[in-house]
């Protein structure tokens, strides 16, 4: 028994180097000046002048997740009541596999729809309407969040309702429950488990995306991954970036304890 | 109800395959300007083949995906298999150091290894450390947790009897795991690999943060051409790899169909058999 344990050593090594370690360092960096390198809290306080990137950052992120939301779980209930397996499997992959394709074309594809001079727009002046402002405003960077990251939504909704026993809603419907209420008083609360994992899995990306805004937004969307990724490769201030780094990875931990408390641990399983 | 369901679920896949339609129609087009159809050819896929940098920028992806998810395939089972054997407080300390990658944002990530090895740069006196190693570690470290939540259900799934019974016929341990155990749980290291290959393809914000101006890949390429405009003919790229990726997809199911029916058929001969030993 104890040589199998040795087996999990090189991958402990590996995550304490590789993960653990680095975490340290960031720590390490965010509470140093960067030029002296004396102990400091002004990175910590120096984040107060963003709080107001954080909050709009928090903000659409949310959005997304509750769009995705909306919309995905329709679609994952629909894919999870085909009576035909094959049915289920072949639309299982056509949700997935766009995300096989670089999410850094994918946007590019739809600045190229959304663009002033995008393909919408061309086909608007075709019919001689005025063009739209499309692009480059929250609108914009939600719409790019949504479509990178529904599919986080969809897949662990659809792995909870298939699980669903059928007989529950049956019995429901025979007890005299109408539509609404099969889906308010069954559905629903079987499928928060998977609520909470897509919630978790889209907030998390669409939070922390520095791509997604700076090309679907503008300087007026700037949102915190764009600062981070800033102070690393343009600004180069890493104490701040990784200072802000810290807040940030709190802040998602802290909201996954809170998601995981809700559902009392049920979401652990799916993924 | 249902139709509401339905017409939802026809508009989110329009939804999510517009933008791909965009990028196909385009690599067909002989103006450069996505926006505007000038007419058809394949010229792109003429040009991508014969340039070799973006030739070699693929190849450097597929480099490091296929290292990075052997490596991590190899180091997630060994572990899987290391932390089923430990005590419940134990594992769950690994697990939670498993799920920090996991959690954590890209972005979070990326900067922390950057710190790391910008910090063992200067340690070890490497002027510039980023490049092909830097990349392979940091991909299989966000590989490794993806492997490990595949194999070990397939661990807990297994009927624990299978070892003892294996040793019992006189396997060593190490005959066992390799004779018995490893098929039971291949389905789980395999579907680990395949994961962490697509994932380490497809990279992009950690690979951004880790690699220097010797070694890049294809995402990190593409996202530089931000101030420039995109070449067509990485948009003919696309299409090929979109295409390569559906058939492989279609394959795979396929073969799991095919394997599904033979399990069923192989089940009831069985059960024919024992039914008539029973008589």
């Amino acid at each position: 028994m104890k040589t199998r344990k040795l087996l999990a050593a090189p991958y402990i090594v590996w995550m304490c180097i590789f993960t653990v370690i680095p975490l340290g360092i960031v720590v390490y960096y965010a509470f140093t000046d960067s030029i002296t390198g004396a102990l400091t809290l002004s990175n910590i306080t120096g984040i107060a002048s963003y709080t107001g990137i954080f909050l709009k950052s928090i903000w659409l992120a949310l959005i997304s997740c509750a769009i995705c939301l909306i919309i995905g779980f329709p679609t994952a209930h629909f894919i999870a009541t085909r009576p035909k397996e094959s049915t289920q499997k072949l639309l299982y992959m056509l949700i997935m596999l766009p995300m096989c394709i670089s999410f850094l074309l994918r946007t590019l594809a739809w600045v190229a729809l959304l663009d002033d001079t995008g393909i919408i727009n061309n086909a608007i002046r075709l019919l001689g309407m005025k063009p739209l402002p499309l692009v480059r405003n929250n609108g914009a960077v939600v719409l790019g969040m949504v479509y990178n990251y529904l599919p986080y939504m969809i897949l662990p909704l659809y792995s909870v309702i298939v699980k669903i026993d059928h007989r529950l809603v049956e019995a429901a419907e025979d007890l005299g429950a109408n539509h609404g209420q099969v889906f308010r008083h069954v559905i629903l609360p079987l499928s928060v488990p998977g609520i909470i994992s897509g919630f978790t899995m889209v907030f998390v990306p669409a939070v922390s995306t520095f791509y997604i805004s700076q090309k679907l937004g503008s300087s007026g969307t700037t949102l915190i991954g764009d600062v981070i990724e800033s102070q690393f490769k343009t600004a180069y201030n890493p104490n701040l970036g990784a200072a802000m780094s810290l807040v940030l990875m709190i802040m998602v931990f802290a909201c996954v304890a809170i998601m995981n408390r809700f559902s009392d641990g049920e979401a652990e399983v799916i993924m | 109800m249902k139709r509401l369901n339905r017409f939802i679920t026809i508009i989110v896949l329009i939804f999510l395959y517009v933008p791909m339609i965009v990028l196909a129609v385009a690599s067909f087009n002989t103006g450069s300007d996505i926006a505007i159809w000038e007419g058809f050819t394949l010229h792109q896929y003429a040009e991508l083949f014969r340039d070799a940098n973006l030739l070699r920028l693929l190849l450097n992806s597929l480099i490091i995906s296929v290292l990075a998810s052997l490596i991590a395939t190899m180091l997630g089972t060994m572990a899987s298999l290391g932390i089923f054997s430990m005590r419940s407080r134990m594992r769950r300390l690994v697990m939670t150091v498993t799920d920090i990658p996991m959690t954590n944002p890209e972005i979070v990530t990326g900067v922390s290894l950057a710190l790391l090895f910008a910090f063992a740069g200067t340690f070890l006196k490497i002027k510039s450390i980023l490049g092909f190693f830097t990349l392979l570690i940091a991909h299989v470290t966000f590989n490794l947790p993806y492997v490990i939540l595949s194999v070990m259900p397939k661990l807990a799934q297994m009927d624990g009897d299978l070892r003892d019974a294996a040793m019992d016929l006189g396997c060593t341990p190490r005959q066992a795991f390799f004779k018995v155990l490893i098929h039971e749980i291949m389905p789980g290291i395999i579907s680990g690999a395949l994961m962490s290959f697509t994932m380490s393809l497809d990279d992009f914000v950690i690979s951004y943060f880790v690699s220097g101006s010797g070694f890049i890949t294809l995402p990190v390429e593409i996202y530089s051409y931000t101030k420039k405009p995109l070449q067509p003919k990485i948009y003919a790229l696309f299409t090929l790899l979109f295409i390569v990726i559906l058939l492989v997809m279609v394959a795979m199911n396929l073969l799991q169909m095919k394997d599904a029916k033979k399990r069923v058929q192989a089940r009831r001969a069985f059960r024919g058999r024992t039914g008539r030993a029973g008589v």
